[in-house]
């Protein structure tokens, strides 16, 4: 037996590889609920109820998806130009950080259609800086991103750290390490009355598209894949490659930095060290499952975040860990590496 | 007849509904050098492939000695006395020459390296058949004639008696080819014997005892290399008569490209030294040399990529500053990059976008930073149509394709625009016959259409019969222009070695 390079993908195979990924990993991690001694079909049951099964529920889960979605597309955007940003759980904080600090402060007496965009931005620019500063050391050291964007994080969160127990720490908050709150006007308007989701969700969709167009229709989606897939190729045909691959750095540390800026000014206001339960992180999972199409993003952050709200109802109600989720996800990667291999080749005895 | 210690029966093996070897039987006799010659895709490397144990044929057997050699076990293949020199080599840069030559042939579990014993054993291998290397150079410092050296002599630590070489010439220079000739027919000499893949000619005239020539996965002919002739292998090879297109007298134009004391400088290394030259419409100029000598400095100086240090460059007359890519090719240079599957396209992109890659931003091509995409995809249809790119559409991923196709696109995208001028670094390397003289009538059509074409080549033969006027180019420095038809291939010969700066001196 052996394998051979596959030359053309059928679109059948593009479709049903994720599909096929996501099954094995679920029928892997029955096996895991199954030895925890909990009937697996209803445990799975549990977690779409859990997930979708009532309006507070399902609104709860996309809101979950809305910094998955974002984080996920950084990654996407990112990787497609091979540049491994492995660092959007830092650019998402500092991104927040950045968000609590200016909301808080300047912007803590003007109005929402000013303060939004405005902290929406600065948001972004801070996840920008975060990845603009290893880029820099690729193009002009060749030391290798996927180090320094990670080591970066450690660096993020400990900087986020000290800030909200020092200079912006709340003194309202009885002690606890928390920011000062943005102005109640700059919170984002609420999508669904009386829940959690918020207009995040409505961007994140909109970039998606947005990003789709432009790796699918522009100049600069065709240069910068260009330039990732080919340094020399792209070079020859005139491509600028320093400045493409900083837009790329731009494009993802900003989306990182958005995810932290719309998690603050969509759910909680201020920023705590809990904000994100690995949001970048996750990400690189979301764009990997994806296949980093950016309409992919979407529905691979869906299915993660399915996972996160479904799995505490199936916990409470089967009184199985909620670590199955976390198993889960960690599977339909390996399953979807191992999915993806097996779709480029095509077995021969 | 000598005793035979290979024999390929009937050996077939078919990809999806493409026959690649067809019922192909061959013997190899002790002491012989037999060439297997053949266009790419004709199957020889997939021949090898079975033989070595990469593949298993759908069909037939392969004996040694007598003994049938089980399919699909490159172990076996070793164990029985094949070694395989690959033509993209399989030794690890960063280890030393004996280490690479040791991988693979020690126990996995001994307490001691058996070292010593290899590196004896090496010693005597190299001095007998005068292949020379240091056991303890780390393999990515040697030159890739030495680097063959070694995968040849890690055959042979492995006991090989069936040595098998897939294109061994393709990334050597001419000295390099002719000194590893030597050296196989000192091997042969000894008793062992040699199969070597190639696609030219010159190389299988002076090297093979016997020729097996494959086409289209059939085997179709069989000679003695003293009962043969080029032309009749040529014919054999790709199956009707090729004849390489011949240089027509023609009147020159204007200068078009003058370069004055131009010298570049990379990583403060001078690649170029004050290099001059007139290149004219409508004409040739052959720029010869072994590579290595500043010729891919010369074409990245013309093409945009690389900055000059000083010296003047006058454009269509005029003085120019450094131009960029975009500039480069808007003012109508026309840009054949050496290494085609490196910088001349990008494998994983569609052809499509590999054509329009470099005019991108012109505004047929892109409007407000939109791709029209059907403009583009329209302009690559017509390159794929008038240059008979094979194998694909302008949708095919370019890396589909293969070398000869490539290259068609390549030229293709640059002579369908009507070049002023055009840069042709080694624009049929690695072509097989009937890719190389379809390059070759291009690019004299282009030289009548008033185009002045900058060919730089280490191929004598192509520079002879291409070129008007020929500067060669040795550590940097070009010599004086020699007409054409004035010169042959010795004079050219003492050129490359640098022999006119004696004269000047």
């Amino acid at each position: 037996m052996r394998f051979e390079r596959r030359e053309h993908r059928p679109l059948f195979l593009v479709v049903l590889t994720p599909l096929l990924a996501v099954a094995a990993a679920l029928a892997l991690s029955g096996l895991l609920i199954a030895a925890a001694g909990a009937p697996v079909f209803e445990a799975y049951w549990r977690i779409l109820v859990g997930a979708f099964g009532s309006r507070l529920s399902a609104t709860e889960t996309l809101t979950r998806a809305t910094p998955l979605m974002l984080t996920g597309l950084a990654a996407a955007v990112a990787f497609r130009a091979r540049v491994w940003n492995i660092g959007g759980e830092g650019q998402f904080y500092l991104g927040a950080i950045a968000v609590a600090a200016v909301g808080s402060r300047l912007l803590a007496e003007a109005p929402g259609y000013l303060s939004i965009p405005l902290l929406l931005f600065t948001g972004a620019i801070a996840g920008m800086l975060l990845l603009i500063l290893p880029l820099w050391l690729r193009l002009r050291f060749s030391v290798d991103e996927v180090v320094t964007s990670l080591l970066l994080n450690f660096v993020a969160v400990l900087f986020v750290s000290m800030l909200i127990d020092g200079p912006l720490k709340d003194p309202l908050a009885f002690g606890w390490p928390q920011s000062q709150s943005v102005s109640d006007a700059a919170m984002l308007p609420k999508l669904v009355a009386r829940s959690r989701l918020h207009w995040g969700f409505g961007i994140a969709l909109v970039l998606a598209v947005v990003i789709h167009i432009v790796q699918s229709r522009t100049v600069f989606g065709l240069k910068s894949r260009a330039a990732g897939l080919s340094p020399e190729g792209a070079v020859f045909a005139g491509v600028p490659l320093a400045r493409t691959l900083l837009l790329v750095a731009c494009l993802s540390g900003g989306l990182a930095g958005l995810a932290g800026a719309v998690e603050v000014l969509g759910v909680k206001g201020y920023v705590t060290t809990d904000l994100s339960p690995g949001f970048g992180y996750s990400g690189i999972v979301v764009a990997m499952l994806a296949g980093l199409h950016p309409l992919g993003v979407v529905l691979a952050a869906l299915f993660t975040a399915t996972m996160f709200v479904g799995a505490d109802g199936m916990s409470r109600a089967l009184k199985i860990p909620t670590y199955i989720a976390d198993v889960t996800v960690a599977l339909s990667l390996i399953t979807m590496l191992v999915a993806v291999f097996f779709a480029q080749y095509r077995i021969r005895r | 007849m000598t005793e035979t210690v290979l024999e390929i029966d009937r050996v077939s093996k078919s990809f999806g509904g493409n026959k690649a070897n067809d019922a192909i039987s061959l013997t190899l006799g002790r002491g012989e050098i037999v060439a297997l010659l053949g266009e790419n895709g004709a199957g020889k490397t997939t021949l090898m492939s079975i033989l070595f144990g990469h593949y298993v044929p759908d069909e037939g057997h392969i004996r040694v000695a007598g003994v049938d050699l089980p399919p699909g076990r490159p172990r076996a293949a070793i164990h029985a006395g094949i070694g395989m020199v690959h033509q993209h080599f399989s030794l690890a840069p960063n280890l030393t020459v004996l280490e690479n030559v040791m991988t693979g042939t020690e126990k996995l579990w001994s307490w001691r390296s058996q070292t010593g014993r290899a590196r004896a054993k090496l010693k005597a291998l190299a001095e007998r058949f005068g292949l020379v290397v240091d056991p303890d150079a780390r393999l990515g410092d040697l030159s890739v004639g030495e680097q063959q050296r070694v995968e040849i002599l890690k055959a042979l630590y492995n006991d090989a008696r069936i040595l098998i070489l897939d294109e061994p010439t393709a990334v050597l220079t001419n000295l390099e080819a002719e000194t590893l000739f030597a050296t196989l027919k000192e091997m042969a000499r000894q008793g062992l014997s040699l199969i070597f893949i190639s696609h030219k000619l010159d190389e299988v005239m002076a090297a093979a005892d016997r020729v097996v020539v494959l086409r289209g996965g059939k085997l179709v002919a069989e000679r003695r290399a003293g009962e043969t002739s080029k032309a009749e292998l040529a014919e054999l090879m790709v199956g009707h008569r090729v004849a390489r297109p011949v240089r027509e007298a023609h009147e020159r134009g204007a200068p078009v490209l003058e370069a004055a004391a131009v010298s570049v400088r990379v990583d403060g290394v001078d690649r170029l030294r004050e290099i001059s030259f007139r290149l004219h419409a409508g004409e040739i100029l052959g720029i010869i040399g072994v590579s290595g000598n500043g010729q891919a400095a010369l074409a990245g100086l013309l093409s945009g990529t690389l900055l000059r240090s000083s010296g003047d460059i006058l454009l269509y007359g005029e003085g120019v500053g450094d131009l960029s890519v975009a500039e480069t090719v808007a003012s109508g240079i026309g840009r054949i990059p050496e290494d085609r599957t490196r910088e001349g396209a990008i494998g994983e992109m569609a052809v499509w976008e590999n054509a329009v890659l470099e005019r991108i931003d012109e505004p047929r091509f892109s409007r407000r930073g939109l791709v029209n995409r059907s403009a583009a995809v329209a302009f690559a249809d017509a390159i794929v149509r008038s240059f008979d790119v094979r194998g694909g559409g302008p949708l095919t991923r370019t890396r589909l394709l293969s070398g000869g196709n490539m290259q068609k696109l390549i030229l293709g995208r640059n002579l369908a625009e009507h070049p002023r001028i055009l840069i042709a670094a080694q624009p049929a390397r690695g072509l097989d016959e009937g890719a190389v003289a379809a390059v070759h009538a291009r690019i004299l059509d282009a030289r009548k259409a008033g185009t002045a074409v900058l060919l730089i080549s280490e191929d004598l033969d192509e520079v002879i019969a291409l070129a008007d006027r020929i500067q060669a180019i040795v550590g940097g420095r070009l010599s004086p222009p020699v007409s054409a038809d004035e010169v042959d291939a010795r004079a050219l010969g003492l050129m490359m070695a640098g022999a006119w700066k004696k004269e000047a001196a």
